[in-house]
């Protein structure tokens, strides 16, 4: 029987948790890979409560990559269990995941866990980590980031976050969750619009535009401290951030001399210079990972198309000729292909080209794609979508068969942005 | 601003009074020299000049309320029917140097938000250009835009977005 007081509380955490609930990014898989690895995750051993916590979290990743099945084990399977692999291969699996938690003497636990190669009936390694309660979100996806490097030869990004933008009646917020789209945290909450976030190479900052001076300027975010300088407010409109890999200067567009043009500054808004001339537009600057070149929008040649430029000035090489508007160039972390909006019979769709054969291959079937944003381990491209009329966002493979939905309870959500690797 | 100047007025008044004339020196009574009290009706109100403010009154009347230049399809171009508006506004510039305009450029929703962004730069440049000409200073007017972020209105049809495809004029006091 509950007294008033345990019943108000109770109320008062239901109330909580549907704020959360409205505020948080929902996922689902809308299409999975050609090949997905059969894999069984166990039930760890040990503290219940914990182990369900992180065993459930490394489903759900690797679920949601699309490059797993997941299936049943039946019974709970400890870190150095013997293994039935007879039985395994009898359920279909290929891999197998088994793993112990066992309380610490100073209140964390220990989380041992083991990855089997069911075909070979071999152990592929395993990892010990020691955590609190609180971070068993953050050790499941740690354990699903080595089971994928392990199985793909690729990271995992299931310890990344991503930035995005969600407005509401009368509110914009930049928002940063963690990749499966909980934990989701408001940067900086505004009456007027916030657009372009671009993250720091290190993950330590945010680079944006924000209209709250009732036009835009670039402003660097210290995510950890909530602290932040402009970086960018000249006379005119001031956007489009990009970073350089070293995380020392920014690529800006500025309209201070009259079109929107490109210019380079450090990140604490000093030492400005243009990057390029034209007498048109050139905006939506990005640079190639290895820092040499940046690939720009620019319709110089009479439409919008995409460019690029040595980093250190020069002539600009025209890159897209298909078609009469493709904008949003956006390399992907190995440099070999290029992600950017292209316009088919009036449908703004999500593109790949391979830079080295100049193939193209359009990923979507949607028409109001927007803002491309790589993985950082280059899988997947996250990017701005509508469905019914409401802004949500959308993932897609590489090769165009993963299939990703993330959207908000209450309003539209755009502008995305992929943060990087976090730093171990 | 009237409220101060009247205080200080009437302080001078008052310190006016207390320094004339000469003390007696024998028998007679010593007059009571100290703050009279001030009736309304002996201060006379000054009115500083205030051009800004009559002129920030003008900006909404007639044809210089008309704030909005629309615009075509993936075009900056002013066209014809707005050419006197903007006439109007340049005089109103000219006329009144020490007055601040900010062009707000915007663009309607389709394609991408920084391309639109700066086609919407393109609108409110065109539009300074065209009041520079035409007796503005250059230091007097701003160009930004908006982009596709502050729409009139959001539905996906040409009503709607020919709505979007606008410069807007804002004086001083309004930005």
């Amino acid at each position: 029987m509950m007294t008033a007081l345990k019943r108000a509380v109770f109320a008062l955490l239901l109330l909580a948790l549907s704020f959360a609930a409205r505020a948080q990014l929902t996922i689902e898989i809308t299409g999975a890979g050609a090949n997905r690895i059969p894999i069984v995750i166990a039930d760890f051993v040990g503290e219940p409560g914990v182990s369900r916590a992180v065993a459930l979290v490394v489903r759900a990743d690797l679920e949601r990559s699309g490059l797993f099945k997941l299936l049943d084990a039946g019974v709970p399977l400890a870190e150095n269990a013997a293994v039935n692999f007879a039985d395994m291969k009898a359920r279909g699996a290929d891999a197998l995941v088994v793993g112990s938690v066992a309380p610490t003497s100073n209140g964390r636990f220990e989380v041992r866990f083991r990855l089997h190669d069911v075909q070979k009936q071999a152990s592929l390694g395993g990892l010990a980590y020691v955590m609190t309660a609180q971070q068993a979100r953050a050790t499941g996806h740690r354990i699903a980031d080595y089971v994928y490097e392990k199985l793909l030869g690729e990271p995992g990004i299931f310890s990344t976050r991503i930035a995005y933008v969600v407005k509401s009646p009368g509110r914009f917020e930049l928002q940063i969750a963690d990749a499966d789209g909980m934990n989701a945290q408001t940067a900086l909450a505004s009456r007027e619009p916030i657009i372009s976030p671009a993250w720091s190479p290190d993950g330590s900052r945010l680079a944006y535009v924000s209209f709250e001076s009732k036009k835009p300027v670039v402003y660097v975010h210290s995510l950890a401290t909530g602290s932040r300088h402009v970086a960018a407010n000249f006379k005119g409109s001031n956007s489009a951030p990009a970073w350089s890999p070293d995380g020392s200067k920014l690529a800006v567009v500025l309209t201070k001399d009259g079109a929107s043009q490109l210019y380079s500054l450090n990140a604490d808004g000093s030492g400005v210079v243009r990057l390029a001339s034209s007498a048109g537009i050139d905006t939506e600057p990005y640079f190639s990972p290895d820092g040499q070149f940046i690939y720009f929008t620019s319709d110089r040649g009479g439409s919008p198309q995409a460019y690029r430029i040595a980093a250190s000035g020069g002539t600009a090489q025209r890159i897209t000729f298909d078609g009469s508007y493709n904008v949003t160039p956006r390399l992907s972390p190995d440099g070999k292909s290029m992600a950017y909006i292209s316009r088919n019979n009036g449908r703004f769709q999500l593109t790949l080209m391979d830079l080295a054969t100049r193939q193209t291959q359009v990923l979507t079937d949607s028409d109001k794609d927007e803002s491309p944003s790589f993985a950082p381990n280059g899988r997947m491209i996250l990017y701005a979508s509508e469905i019914g009329g409401r802004g949500v966002l959308a993932a897609v493979s590489s090769d165009g068969r993963v299939k990703q939905k993330l959207s908000v309870q209450a309003g539209d959500v755009r502008e995305p942005a992929w943060g990087p690797f976090p730093k171990h | 601003m009237r409220k101060e100047l009247m205080i200080i007025l009437g302080a001078a008044l008052i310190a006016g009074c207390g320094t004339t004339g000469e003390p007696e020196q024998t028998g007679a009574p010593v007059e009571d020299r100290g703050a009279r009290k001030i009736d309304s009706t002996e201060v006379k109100p000054v009115t500083t000049a205030d051009p800004m403010g009559a002129a920030l009154a003008a900006v909404k009347q007639g044809v210089l309320a008309n704030r909005s230049v629309f615009f075509d399809y993936d075009s900056y171009v002013i066209k014809d029917e707005f050419k006197s508006l903007v006439e109007a506004h340049a005089r109103f510039l000219a006329a009144n140097p020490k007055v601040k305009m900010l062009i707000q450029g915007n663009a309607d929703e389709r394609g991408s938000r920084e391309y639109n962004l700066a086609l919407g730069q393109k609108r409110a440049e065109a539009l300074r250009k065209m009041l520079t000409l035409l007796g503005a200073r250059d230091d007097q007017i701003e160009a930004v835009s908006l982009g596709e972020e502050k729409p009139r209105c959001s539905e996906a049809n040409e009503g709607c977005w020919s709505q979007n495809r606008r410069g807007d004029m804002l004086y001083t006091g309004e930005f």
